[in-house]
């Protein structure tokens, strides 16, 4: 077995997952955090405050 | 118009440039058509050169028209928006689904009864099938994101389109890559790569078009008047750089000559499948799914009159989302050459997407919490919520024919089509018909012609769509278990004909169902030519009675 395939999958296999949960929970506290509900309520009322 | 007081008229840098680089154009695909290997190249290099003296005397043409002044971002305080290149993908997104709709029947006709090839190449299965999938995905599907997406920028940003000839210049662009891949796929010119026929020369076109694209919409972007981006934007830019990013990844070629349609991809073996898939997958993934996401986003909430159910949910959509379905490839290559934990992390990837797909469909249902009523009422509602359903049965069916051991029955059967189809017909041309039918009455300021034609239209079309995918269903999976069943002495049971002959029946059904879908559109057609047309009449009395904006 080639041993920089071995290494490169090892790799994927195991900081992958840490990277993927890392950016999962920024996204959820971004997205969650109770400060910015407003913000977020006003966002959603855009395509109806047309004029 | 412009009068004695107006500035002098000048050649914008913009005009006169492309002046001079659509002569240089056509006078080297003058030279490439003199010397091209094959006649069939040598057509595409004189539609190349006759498009770039068209765009010469377009541009002179409309510089002699136009007034002195550049076009104002804002009358009396309100954004001035560009909807012309907005009308003109909206028609084409019409013209080009009748055409691939059409072609789809005339090719599941073929296969149901093979007379019909009349054994001539350039209207063969094999040629017609890539003009059915492109026609339908990249000319239907292209227009109708061109269209909403440089809409929904516009309003949504309060802001008028960026650049004066560059949406222009992408509509048109693109479209005429759509003619140059089509006609080149009816003489025999392809890569042979599925959703990525088109050779190397139509391929660099389109990287030149859609650039401008992307510079076109992030300049919209840039100069937007409303501070937060609305999340169909999101959307719209995630498709439009990862179609990018894919384009130019499964594209590298180097071409045998520059006097030769023939290019020859730098990967090589599994390396080119899984690229290609790679590719393919995130073709359905960002082109089929991300932009008609943004459609969802914007067209539901604005017909329901009701803000998205929850704009947090929209935001952890999106990124799961994004960063889920880019890994889902390999799941389209198991069982093959590629090692094995790859198509393991293609089936879990894709499973996960689950997740982020069954969310942004309860975000596009729920928004009509409170306003079901209008389901019954508003049959272009209607429309868009069956086919975020559709999309919520559809990601359902994809991940559970990810897993393997599923895969190894659904794989090569016609189930594939019939999943595709329930995701091609009921979601992606579902949501596009109601975006079209929202679109047309605002950008032509006139009243929807007939909203019981659209019920019309619904009902004809989904009997289609479900005879389609039922009998794809039953076909697909009968001939699975027919390649896998074995004789008490471990022959094969039935040859491969054998197999052929049973899906007969199922074909027909679904040519029936391609038929109904195709009168679906045609009634579409018809009801938006009277919306356009005859309310030209009525446009006094519309516009006092109903102002659109």
């Amino acid at each position: 077995m080639d041993p920089t395939y071995k290494a490169v999958s090892e790799f994927a296999q195991t900081w992958g997952l840490v990277y993927f949960t890392v950016i999962f929970i920024t996204v959820l506290l971004y997205a969650l955090w109770p400060s910015r509900k407003q913000q977020f309520d006003e966002a959603a009322r855009i395509p109806l405050r047309e004029d | 118009m412009a009068n004695a007081l107006a500035p002098q008229k000048q050649m914008t840098f913009g005009e006169g440039g492309l002046v001079l680089t659509f002569i240089a154009l056509a006078a080297l695909c003058i030279v490439i058509a003199a010397k091209a290997y094959t006649p069939e190249y040598a057509f595409h290099a004189y539609l190349f050169t006759a498009a770039s003296i068209a765009a010469v005397f377009a541009i002179i043409n409309r510089y002699y028209d136009r007034p002195a002044e550049r076009a104002p971002l804002t009358i009396d305080g309100k954004p001035n928006y560009n909807m012309g290149p907005v009308k003109f993908a909206t028609v084409a997104a019409m013209f080009w689904g009748i055409a691939g709709f059409t072609v789809g029947l005339i090719i599941a006709l073929q296969l149901a009864f093979p007379a019909l090839n009349f054994d001539l190449q350039w209207i063969s299965f094999g040629r017609l099938r890539p003009l059915h999938t492109s026609a339908v995905i990249f000319a239907f599907g292209g227009n109708v994101l061109l269209a909403t997406s440089f809409y929904v920028v516009q309003r949504t940003s309060r802001a008028r389109l960026a650049g004066d000839l560059a949406p222009w210049f992408v509509i048109l662009g693109y479209n005429f890559f759509i003619l140059i891949a089509g006609t080149g796929y009816l003489l025999g010119i392809t890569q042979g790569k599925e959703y990525a026929e088109p050779e190397w020369y139509s391929d660099l076109w389109l990287t030149v078009v859609w650039v401008t694209y992307l510079l076109v919409f992030l300049a919209t972007l840039w100069r937007r008047t409303e501070p937060h981006i609305y999340v169909a934007n999101w959307f719209y830019l995630a498709f439009i750089v990862t179609i990018a990013v894919l384009h130019l990844g499964n594209n590298a070629t180097v071409p045998v000559s520059i006097f030769s349609s023939k290019s020859y991809i730098v990967w090589s073996g599994v390396q080119d499948a899984m690229v290609q898939w790679w590719y393919g997958h995130n073709a359905v993934g960002f082109f089929l799914t991300a932009g008609f996401l943004a459609i969802m986003y914007y067209f539901i909430p604005k017909r329901a009159e009701r803000p998205v159910y929850s704009y947090r949910l929209s935001i952890i959509h999106f990124w799961a989302l994004i960063f889920l379905y880019i890994w889902a490839g390999p799941h389209h290559l198991h069982y093959t050459a590629l090692p094995d934990w790859a198509q393991t992390l293609g089936m879990t990837f894709s499973i996960m997407l689950w997740m982020p797909s069954w969310g942004g469909m309860i975000n596009g249902i729920m928004t009509l919490s409170g306003a079901w009523d209008k389901l019954r009422t508003d049959p272009v509602l209607r429309l868009m919520v069956v086919s975020v359903a559709f999309y919520g049965m559809s990601t359902f069916e994809g991940p559970m024919m990810s897993i393997k051991i599923v895969n190894s029955l659904s794989h090569y059967t016609d189930w594939t089509i019939g999943h595709v189809h329930s995701g091609a017909l009921g979601w992606v041309a579902y949501i596009s018909f109601g975006a079209i039918y929202c679109l047309v009455p605002w950008l032509w300021n006139r009243p929807l012609y007939s909203l019981k034609l659209v019920n019309w239209h619904f009902w004809v079309s989904t009997v289609g769509i479900v005879l389609y995918i039922t009998a794809m269903w039953v076909s697909g999976i009968l001939q699975g278990l027919m390649w896998r069943a074995y004789t008490s002495l471990g022959f094969l049971e039935y040859s491969f004909v054998e197999t052929v002959e049973a899906m007969h029946p199922f074909y027909v059904i679904r040519a029936l169902g391609g038929f109904l879908f195709l009168c679906g559109a045609l009634i579409m057609v018809w009801n938006l030519w009277k919306t356009v047309n005859s309310a030209e009449k009525a446009e006094t009395a519309g516009l006092a009675l109903a102002p659109a904006e």
